[in-house]
């Protein structure tokens, strides 16, 4: 139990994949994502996450079509 | 916490328009044959629509079917290869138009293959055209106007055809949310579960947005589909005699 | 070596179970009905799998499946059906599989009738469905050849992974006659380099137009058809080597071509015979060869236009008249074609040339 109490989940964002539907802004429950200024290979302005503010629930990874989030376990 | 990891079957960034439902059905596809360990046996009849451009980005053994044949194309591969579990995806102009025999017969005979029918009340793939789903009064490039039920009928509804049908399971989802998107998993989930136990035919339709030939922004897309669509095509299971996830 | 009395469309089928075919998807429409009938019976006995599908455009994407997943498989169609098969046809051609087809020929256009013809010509040959591709069309003109074509229909699918069609017809299929069944072959699935079985381990598999997937395509396809059309030639020919004119006729009516020939000699009428064994590729090679006492050509049709005219006239390299006798829709005597020949003859001879 402790060993998995000492596991965090951790939010790995693939910007270049996103294509800017924005599915994910009000999905996140911490309001944690936002739009960079960026521009993606793809031509399209992807999705930042505040990291600080991100808890690592997964809602994002669950409504993106474009497999922009994965959530990993680290220690 | 759970890990969310992309499938292995997702070997390539999708190549679907923006906001467009396919991507999140291909993510819990590709999820629910690696959590049952069958994304190494899958065979997968492809339909002839915005499927097509999974062919290099799903990494399952693919048969390209001909334009609406894919419930007849995978129902010779089953009968074949009975131990692998073999599906279809598939638009709902290519299952329910074009290939409504091959969809309705793969049902009545309790064919034991699993279809993927993905209901955007339109053609995607060749620029928007009414689609025997579209809505009444929907605007189309074919239906500039809206939907004429009059002249084009009403929309079809393709569990109401299927649901006094000796099947196996018949399930109803949408992608608007993650209440709904966890829900057509686990009807996903039932429905393999249901092939792999030779439950016979089993059928999930899952209402996706196509922003694109909407002419709507994503987010609207998945209001108009919980606040309109889902009146026409209600959601749930209808027939369910194989397993059950977790439900 | 015990010969067995069997009725052609039983033989054909029985030569399919024989040569390996485990899946067969069709529909029923006279004269091929039988065919369908024989293997609702015997797929199940030798574990192979029957489906009566809803239409034939159902059945030939079983069959297209069937085939991706590595079996030998078949469908068998006539006049209409044969229509709604090329869709599939042009689909398992483009995906590169191995397939055999049936045409059992009935006659006409729209519904027509059950009874025999050679009006699917231009459409066995000429490619019935979309796109350019090309099939081996083999013509049986007996039980036997039923059996040794449709045999040889399933290795040359597999060794160029491509749809083959047996272009059979109403008489043929009725007709009973001795027949030498070969040996029972076993094909295993799992060795075809294209099944698809699921990935496994390895990379997954993409059963679709090739095109795609090989580079200069164009080149790449346009030689697997060359190849095709320079070594798959097959014919028979009669008595061509003094011959002044020779018959041309596939099937059913080359037979009653071969007693027009020895009746004609009797007369003293040096007539010969060519008749094409595959009708794609078309026999030129035979043309080629001929002596130079062939000073025309007679094709003997059952369509009321003259089709395989056409490819004869092709094959020729210097311009001597091709002549038909259009029997329609009945089987002509053999005297009439030797009087009909006998008349082309004197017209070649006077220089006029028309049909
Ligand atoms: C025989 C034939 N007719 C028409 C077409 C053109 N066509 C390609 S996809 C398509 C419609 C696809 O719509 P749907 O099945 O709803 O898929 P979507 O793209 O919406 O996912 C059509 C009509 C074709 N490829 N083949
Ligand atoms: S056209 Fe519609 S269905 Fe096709 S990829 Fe674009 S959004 Fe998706
Ligand atoms: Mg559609």
């Amino acid at each position: 139990m402790s060993k998995k109490d000492s596991k965090k989940s951790v939010l790995t964002l693939h910007p270049e994949r996103c294509k800017g539907c924005r599915y994910c802004i009000p999905t996140c429950p911490k309001d944690a994502i936002s739009v960079s200024e960026k521009i993606n290979q793809k031509g399209y302005k992807p999705v930042m996450v505040d990291m600080e503010t991100c808890i690592g629930c997964g809602s994002c990874y669950t409504i993106c079509p474009d497999y922009v989030f994965e959530i990993k376990e680290v220690q | 916490m759970v890990e969310r990891l992309i499938p292995t079957a997702l070997v390539e960034d999708n190549k679907f328009c923006p906001g467009c439902g396919h991507g999140i059905i291909n993510r819990i596809l590709a999820e629910v044959l690696d959590e049952m360990k069958l994304t190494d046996k899958a065979i997968g009849s492809m339909a002839v629509g915005c499927a097509c451009l999974m062919v290099d980005t799903f990494g399952v053994d693919w048969i390209q079917s001909p334009h609406g044949r894919a419930a007849a194309l995978a129902t010779g591969i089953k009968r074949c290869r009975p131990e692998n579990p073999v599906f279809t995806y598939q638009g709902d102009g290519d299952s329910m138009s074009i290939g409504f025999s091959e969809t309705m017969y793969a049902a009545f005979r309790n064919e034991n293959i699993t279809a993927i029918l993905v209901n955007n009340g339109i053609f995607g793939m060749t620029g928007g055209q009414m689609a025997p789903t579209s809505l009444p009064g929907q605007k189309t490039v074919t239906s500039p106007m809206g939907r004429n039920t009059d002249l084009t009928g009403q929309p079809l509804n393709i569990i109401n055809q299927m649901k006094d049908l000796n099947i196996g399971y018949l399930a109803r989802g949408s992608v608007t949310s993650i209440k709904n998107i966890n829900r057509v998993k686990k009807y996903i989930r039932n429905a393999f579960e249901t092939q792999m136990s030779g439950g016979g035919y089993s059928m999930v339709e899952i209402l996706s947005p196509c922003p694109t030939n909407w002419k709507m922004m994503p987010d609207k897309s998945l209001e108009h589909i919980d606040n309109t669509v889902t009146t026409y095509y209600p959601l749930g299971e209808y027939v369910k005699k194989g397993g059950d996830s977790n439900e | 070596m015990a010969l067995k009395l069997m009725k052609g469309n039983d033989a054909l089928a029985e030569a399919a179970v024989r040569a390996g075919c485990r899946f067969f998807g069709g529909y029923p429409i006279t004269p091929q009905s039988e065919i369908l009938e024989y293997l609702s019976k015997r797929m199940p006995e030798v574990g192979g799998h029957f489906v009566q599908s809803e239409s034939e455009l159902a059945g030939i994407s079983m069959v297209h499946g069937a085939a991706a997943a590595g079996f030998r498989t078949m469908t068998s169609s006539s006049g209409p059906g044969f229509s709604l098969l090329q869709e599939g046809i042009s689909y398992i051609a483009s995906a590169e599989l191995p397939a055999v087809i049936i045409n059992v020929q009935r006659y006409g256009s729209g519904l027509g009738d059950i009874f025999q013809a050679q009006g699917d010509y231009f459409q066995a040959v000429k490619g019935g469905g979309h796109g350019d591709y090309r099939m081996i069309v083999y013509a049986p003109a007996s039980i036997q050849e039923n059996v040794d074509f449709t045999t040889l229909a399933f290795d040359k699918a597999d060794e160029y992974r491509n749809p083959v069609l047996v272009l059979s017809d109403a008489s043929i299929a009725s007709m009973m006659e001795p027949v030498d069944l070969p040996e029972m072959h076993e094909h295993d699935p799992n060795k075809s380099p294209h099944a698809a079985k699921g990935k496994g381990n390895g990379p997954f598999k993409r059963i679709t137009s090739t095109m795609y997937y090989i580079d200069d395509f164009d080149t790449y396809i346009k030689t697997k058809y060359d190849n095709m059309a320079a070594n798959e030639e097959r014919w028979e020919a009669v008595q061509v080597a003094d011959a002044e004119l020779v018959l041309v006729a596939y099937g059913i009516t080359s037979r009653i071509c071969k007693e027009a020939v020895m009746l004609a000699r009797e007369k003293g009428i040096k007539l010969g015979l060519i008749r094409p064994i595959t009708l794609w590729p078309f026999p030129a090679k035979a043309f080629k060869a001929l002596p130079d006492t062939v000073a025309s050509f007679m094709t003997v049709e059952l369509s009321p236009m003259p089709m395989i005219q056409e490819d004869v006239l092709l094959s020729l390299d210097t311009r001597k008249p091709v002549h038909n006798f259009l029997a329609g829709m009945n089987i002509p005597e053999p005297i009439d074609i030797v009087e009909k020949a006998a008349d082309c003859i004197k017209q070649t001879a006077k220089g006029a040339c028309n049909g």
